[in-house]
């Protein structure tokens, strides 16, 4: 069929404002990554910076000369696979004992986890526990609360609410129980849902910041975030001048604007690199979950 | 994706019950004691992170002492809320929760819209796939990151607006810390970080519409405008009411870290919100039973907007929430 000019006209301007959009979101990403590699003394003398001008590693090379870039990376890093790895195991454990009809006292754990939903008590009464619990400047004190996610337990539910009962009754009959069955037969049948909530739970424990705030005050242990947030935000209202990164800088000859460039894209790269996986398995996931369901 | 197949493929052999016969509770509890087993450890984690610090708002009636514990601090009654209401900042408080949602309301949540709309108009399968991933990719950001990307754009100093005003000839803005700047920026935030992912739950809307109707409006003579007012919008309305009435039992919550971070001294007239007033006067103050009875004021007025708006999306015949 032939486009007429209106049509085309909606065309080309749909096109465009997407692309507008489209440049917008890149925008800052790309300004960060140019900045980064500036060296400092082109940075200052130029007040724009389109395009690296004299490309230089140097602040990479300063980071992550430095023990507390390289400490909060570890401790972030640490948080993202043991807190993935224990929270997918717990939440998916539970999702599938409240997915499984025959159980008794499934209803009950099922409006159990939807209150909390609904009532959250506030920081203080979660503050305290922690507190009275010792584990204060401990990584368990972000782990081991998230361990079971309420809503992505219930995501996993409905996910495994697509498994019929009468797939586990041949593994019944050959001896093998519940623990195995789940072990051995749903977990790998739900791979790719298992590969979506993972990098969501993933993505959560990189960018925790407000439970490592309030739970671990020794700065040797603050995992990325909290040295971004010291390093950028303490620094650039113009109000408190002695940030991280200005420390960072005056022992080094890099502009403490080019270290804070630096250390967003190396805090955003991981995301970045599983970002596509996360897509592809997010998207199967959700089809898996449509077909069986 | 074969494999997949073989292994659902068993779930298609004919569905068994278990045996028939009436079991007693006890013998159904014996019999899946090891499914129990496999949830027991989310349900110590239910009990100790969830409903425990639920228990743990009794402290709101008390002089809590960390000293004495929940049993020995001496009990006060409602003197904290009544200390909080008494409080000039519980006004303001009310007033900054309100408007950064309201503000969110008529700024934020027609764009996820919008853009659903566009990018459904979009025939080329790949440009639409590319900036679906690019507007995306935001919503994986941390608040800091956020934070941080605001500053390296809008900061008086390095800010590079403020570099091109410079260099057009117009004198710097005092962006981050202009008290009547601050509650737009939480929304370009979050329209920046979120819009692109809101559209997914409309894109899977759209999804559903017969392409014949398309087809037919089209031989009516109908342009691509009036095919999206008069098919595409009507079969996304039930989404967007849902997703309205869901936003309203939200009222009472600001995202704490994005507040927290884009906080400072200059605009905390209009930055301080329940949960930063929590944080800052219950933790970096210490005052735990004061700040406990805000978070509790705050919780009891969420769970009556949150019942309510369920209720409201029952009536308008869906199946509700929860």
């Amino acid at each position: 069929m032939k486009e007429s000019f209106s049509e085309k006209l909606f065309n080309y301007t749909n096109l465009g404002l997407l692309l507008l959009i489209g440049l917008v979101s890149l925008f800052p990403f790309y300004y960060i990554i140019v900045v980064s590699f500036t060296d400092s003394k082109s940075f200052i003398s130029n007040s724009l910076t389109l395009y690296p001008k004299n490309f230089t590693l140097d602040a990479y090379r300063y980071i992550f000369s430095t023990k507390t870039f390289t400490n909060s990376l570890g401790v972030s890093a640490y948080l993202a696979v043991v807190g993935t790895a224990l929270s997918l195991i717990v939440s998916a454990a539970f999702g599938y004992m409240v997915s499984r009809k025959r159980l008794y006292g499934r209803k009950f754990f099922m409006i159990a986890l939807v209150i909390t939903l609904l009532f959250n008590p506030g920081i203080i009464p979660h503050y305290l526990l922690i507190k009275e619990m010792g584990l204060m400047n401990s990584t368990w004190s972000i782990i081991l609360p998230g361990l079971l996610s309420a809503w992505n337990a219930i995501l996993l539910k409905t996910f495994f609410d697509g498994i019929p009962e009468s797939l586990e009754e041949s593994a019944f009959i050959d001896g093998a129980n519940d623990i195995r069955i789940f072990f051995q037969i749903i977990l790998p049948l739900s791979l790719p849902a298992l590969a979506a909530f993972g990098l969501f739970f993933a993505v959560g424990y990189w960018n925790t910041f407000f439970q490592a705030v309030m739970y671990i005050t020794d700065s040797t242990k603050w995992p990325l975030q909290v040295l971004l947030q010291a390093m950028l935000v303490e620094s650039s209202t113009g109000i408190a001048d002695a940030g991280v990164a200005s420390q960072m800088a005056s022992e080094q000859q890099v502009t403490p604007e080019i270290i804070k460039m630096a250390a967003i894209v190396v805090a955003t790269v991981p995301i970045l690199l599983v970002y596509p996986f996360l897509q592809k398995h997010f998207a199967k996931g959700v089809m898996l979950g449509s077909v069986k369901g | 994706m074969s494999v997949m197949e073989e292994r659902a493929g068993i779930g298609n052999t004919p569905y068994k019950p278990l045996k028939s016969r009436r079991r007693s509770v006890w013998a159904s509890i014996k019999r899946d004691r090891y499914l129990y087993l496999l949830g027991l450890p989310g349900l110590i984690c239910l009990i100790l992170f969830k409903y425990v610090p639920m228990w743990g708002v009794i402290i709101a009636f008390q002089n809590y002492s960390p000293f004495l514990g929940f049993g020995a601090s001496e009990w006060v009654g409602m003197e904290h809320f009544q200390r909080l209401f008494a409080n000039p900042d519980f006004a303001v408080l009310f007033r900054n929760t309100l408007a950064i949602n309201l503000m969110g309301l008529f700024l934020f949540f027609p764009v996820p819209i919008i853009l659903a709309l566009m990018m459904n108009e979009v025939r080329q399968q790949v440009f639409k796939r590319v900036v679906q991933s690019i507007v995306y990719l935001p919503h994986f950001l941390s608040w800091v990151i956020i934070a941080g990307l605001t500053f390296t754009m809008f900061a008086t100093g390095e800010g590079l607006v403020n570099k091109v005003l410079e260099q057009w000839g117009l004198s710097r803005v005092e962006w981050l810390t202009t008290p009547g700047y601050f509650w737009a920026f939480l929304t370009g935030q979050s329209i920046w970080k979120e819009a692109g992912w809101g559209t997914i739950i409309f894109l899977a809307a759209i999804a559903g519409v017969d392409p014949q109707q398309y087809e037919a409006a089209r031989m009516d003579g109908a342009s691509r405008l009036r095919q999206i007012w008069h098919i595409t919008l009507p079969a996304i309305r039930n989404v967007v009411v849902i997703l309205l009435i869901l936003r309203m039992g939200n009222m009472m919550d600001v995202g704490f870290e994005q507040v927290f971070l884009m906080q400072n001294s200059l605009v905390s007239s209009v930055s301080e919100v329940f949960d930063t007033y929590v944080y800052r006067v219950g933790i970096q103050q210490s005052e735990f039973s004061y700040s406990t009875a805000v978070g509790l004021f705050k919780s009891v007025v969420g769970l009556i907007l949150v019942m309510g708006s369920n209720y409201l999306a029952k009536k308008f015949g869906n199946e509700g929430f929860f």
